[in-house]
């Protein structure tokens, strides 16, 4: 998906259903990312009581720090809010301040998932140790992905506003990178309500 | 206004017409590659206990055969016709995003290689022969295709090929649902739409609804072969039948993403060789969107034999049952667009009656896969695979070639040879129920699919030297058709705008269209355009300069780096995946870059 600066297909032109293509793509391709979390989550469901042996989520899931992370990643929506209004009223220095706060809180976000990894690691829960590591990795990791690219994308249009590329023409663009964060968002909290804060209880 | 030549031109295209017929050789060419698959499989099969092929090899290409046909040759097929048909059909000067529709392309194109490279490269993987070529079956099944008892890379090529056909399917998906919902010209309302234009919409959709499940599903897959991880793994609490389940998600959709196309093509060529509109438009259309619906209720019907329960079993045969309306509302319209027409019997309408008689056999051998007692004695045998070719030769390959025979003065300027044409349909449909019938009782005399060879002692050789026979017919007619194509080159007749008197949109423009499509943008005010209002579409010259978006190569250097991220994956050598995230990184922020207008 193109993102830069004022040279995209339907800009300004007339539409059919008078809504800029761009966007439209970007909702249709939330909706097809739906059906790719969908899927990696009624997978994890479903192993929630397969595991053969432990750690199992009670031993080892923190709520309290994953709160904290959660809390991190609403509040940089809330910066992607405020950045988008910035650069819609042309007002480049708060949409760089704000900008950048988004991309902090991602990254936040990412260096809490890289320590809780590390540390199950370190009590014994792997990809290959249980179906409860199998699942649960594989669909936390997939959503750290997507953080991953929000933050590269919203760390360039950063740089584009540092060089002075990025003005209220663009606020388009912006307005899809933050349907993109938003949208990465409400996973999380999907995924935070599944997984951490509804948890299975094994008789192991 | 020219149109630029030479070799960087077709790499750095973005105009669909190009795109489109980049689609239909490639496709085409892999169209070849199955069927001479397939010529295998029934040399091997001619006579009992033959000697043709090896068990292995034998797997091998039944599994590349399916896996060609269906992600290689019928979709990107249908693929071609939606690049090259629909923004004229809609009156548009392109895609709603051109370089994303040359990605598509590429990364279709690199990996269609990447999976067939796996013939050559057993050296390399030290594997004792020339292939290492997928073998475990199209659908795949868990839990063979586990590392356990797959170990050499054949699953590994079938598995991160399909996630990189994936990805081209998924930004096809997204472009046309696009450019359908907000390219459309003035007046062009939706109920105004061609029909074929509207099933590509409602194809795109399953596309971008199905295949997130079959990726999430592949990578799964890899994780358990790659790294260990159990989700479909026994011994660690895993369950197989997960796979069959998200496969058959993903696979049932996938089915009409195959035949929804198809039905578009004949529902634009049954009406203008009966001249009169198609009969029940309205109804035509819902049907689509209601079988599209339907698919995705369906899928447990591929899986009776693993033992459901009654209650799951009753559900999905029910469901199965139900779908048969809409597609037999369709069957019923076509056939009274055909009464009372003037009908005439040019080789597109042949094989779009061909389709329907075809369709309708295949159609009803699926309603008896339908009921779980009778599917238990069909699965896994010949009957099954008669199945399949009714609805996939008989159906979605009837509607491509009477959508090529259609289109192809359009998009070449010249018209294929009738005779040739007429000679093609008659040897393909009698070659084609020559090969596919007699499987139906060599299915229910319990041939089962997939083995190598069978005893003199079944009682089915003759069947099935019959069924050899007309494969044989069938790529007699491919020669045909392949014959007609070069002698239409230099020989063909000048096809003029409108050679058949079409009603749709395209038949406005020039033969081929020029490289802006339409002169000046026609506004409509009915569904047959062509019929009912020609002078208010027809092209002039134009008045001035017209805008055309300029090539990019940052397509084809951004769809180079999935293949080479999968190289990386089954190689195992790491640098190559930093390569290739560098490559990737590289081609999408140049793309987002470079100056750009359509």
């Amino acid at each position: 998906m193109s993102h830069a600066a004022a040279t995209h297909a339907a800009e300004g032109h007339h539409t059919s259903m008078g809504l800029d293509s761009r966007k439209m793509a970007f909702w249709a391709f939330i909706g097809s990312e739906c059906l790719l979390f969908a899927t990696l989550i009624s997978t994890y469901l479903i192993y929630s009581h397969r595991s053969l042996q432990g750690p199992y989520p009670q031993d080892i899931l923190n709520i309290p720090f994953t709160s904290f992370s959660t809390f991190d990643l609403l509040m940089s929506s809330l910066w992607m809010v405020l950045a988008l209004a910035a650069v819609q009223r042309n007002d480049m220095k708060w949409a760089k301040v704000w900008l950048m706060g988004t991309v902090i809180g991602g990254l936040i976000f990412l260096l809490g998932q890289v320590w809780e990894f590390s540390h199950f690691v370190e009590h014994g829960l792997t990809l290959q140790r249980n179906l409860f590591g199998t699942t649960f990795f594989v669909l936390t990791g997939t959503h750290g992905a997507h953080v991953f690219v929000g933050v590269l994308w919203l760390f360039t249009l950063w740089v584009r506003a540092m060089q002075g590329k990025l003005t209220s023409k663009n606020a388009m663009t912006v307005e899809i990178t933050g349907l993109y964060w938003h949208f990465v968002d409400v996973i999380w909290i999907i995924i935070f309500t599944v997984v951490y804060l509804i948890q299975p209880v094994y008789h192991g | 206004m020219t149109e630029p030549t030479g070799l960087k031109s077709w790499i750095t295209t973005v105009d669909h017409k190009r795109i489109g017929k980049l689609y239909f050789w490639t496709a085409f060419c892999f169209f070849l590659v199955g069927g001479i698959e397939a010529l295998l499989i029934r040399s091997q099969l001619a006579q009992p206990n033959g000697h043709i092929v090896d068990a292995r090899t034998y797997n091998e290409l039944f599994t590349m055969h399916g896996t060609t046909m269906i992600f290689l040759a019928l979709m990107p097929l249908s693929v071609a016709f939606f690049n090259f048909i629909v923004p004229l059909q809609i009156g548009a000067r392109d895609v709603a995003f051109p370089r994303l529709n040359a990605f598509s392309y590429w990364v279709f194109l690199l990996g269609g290689i990447f999976m067939n490279l796996s013939w050559f490269v057993g050296p390399l993987f030290h594997a004792g022969r020339m292939s290492v070529a997928p073998n475990g079956g199209w659908f795949g099944y868990a839990n063979l295709t586990e590392r356990q008892y797959s170990i050499g890379p054949n699953i590994d090529f079938w598995l991160l090929g399909l996630q990189i056909l994936g990805v081209s399917s998924l930004a096809g998906g997204f472009n046309f649902v696009i450019t359908i919902l907000n390219l459309r010209a003035p007046g062009m309302k939706m109920m105004r739409l061609p029909v074929f234009t509207w099933m590509t919409l409602v194809t795109s959709f399953l596309l971008i609804t199905a295949f997130p499940v079959i990726t999430v599903a592949l990578a799964f897959l890899m994780f358990d072969r790659f790294f260990g991880t159990h989700f479909y793994e026994l011994s660690g609490g895993g369950d197989p039948v997960l796979w069959q389940h998200l496969f058959w998600i993903f696979g049932h959709p996938e089915v009409y993403i195959l035949i929804l196309p198809a039905m578009g093509a004949v529902s634009e060529i049954l009406p203008t060789f009966s001249r009169k509109p198609l009969f029940g438009y309205t109804v035509v259309v819902y049907s689509g969107i209601l079988i599209a619906f339907m698919g995705w209720g369906v899928w447990s019907h591929h899986m009776f034999s693993v033992g459901l329960g009654p209650i799951a079993d009753a559900v999905f045969s029910s469901t199965t049952m139900l779908i048969a309306i809409p597609t037999g509302v369709k069957i019923f319209n076509w056939i009274a667009t055909l009464w009372g027409g003037q009908i005439r019997f040019d080789t597109p309408l042949l094989f779009a009656v061909g389709f329907i008689a075809m369709f309708i056999i295949g159609g009803l051998s699926g309603v008896t896969h339908a009921s779980p007692p009778a599917d238990l004695q069909q699965t896994d045998t010949y009957y099954v695979v008669a199945h399949i070719h009714y609805v996939l030769f008989g159906g979605t390959v009837f509607g491509l070639f009477a959508g090529m025979y259609y289109w192809w003065p359009k998009m070449t300027g010249r018209l294929l040879s009738e005779t040739l044409g007429k000679t093609h349909f008659w040897l393909m449909l009698i070659g084609m129920n020559l090969a596919f019938f007699p499987m139906h009782f060599i299915g229910l005399l319990g041939m089962p699919r997939r083995v190598y060879t069978y005893s003199p002692d079944l009682g089915v050789s003759d069947l099935n030297l019959v069924s050899t026979i007309g494969a044989f017919l069938i790529a007699v007619s491919m020669l045909i058709f392949i014959w007609n194509i070069i002698r239409t080159r230099t020989k063909g007749k000048i096809a003029g705008d409108n050679p058949w008197q079409g009603a749709t949109l395209e038949w406005a423009t020039s033969s081929p269209p020029a490289v802006y499509n339409f002169a000046q943008i026609p506004t409509v005010h009915s569904r047959l355009p062509l019929w009912n209002e020609p002078e208010s579409v027809a092209q002039r010259a134009p008045s001035g300069h017209i805008h055309v978006p300029d090539g990019s190569w940052w397509p084809l250097v951004a769809a180079s780096g999935l293949p080479l991220l999968a190289t990386s994956l089954i190689s195992g050598q790491l640098w190559l995946a930093f390569v290739a995230a560098a490559v990737l990184l590289v081609g999408i922020f140049k793309w987002g870059f470079e100056p750009f207008e359509v």
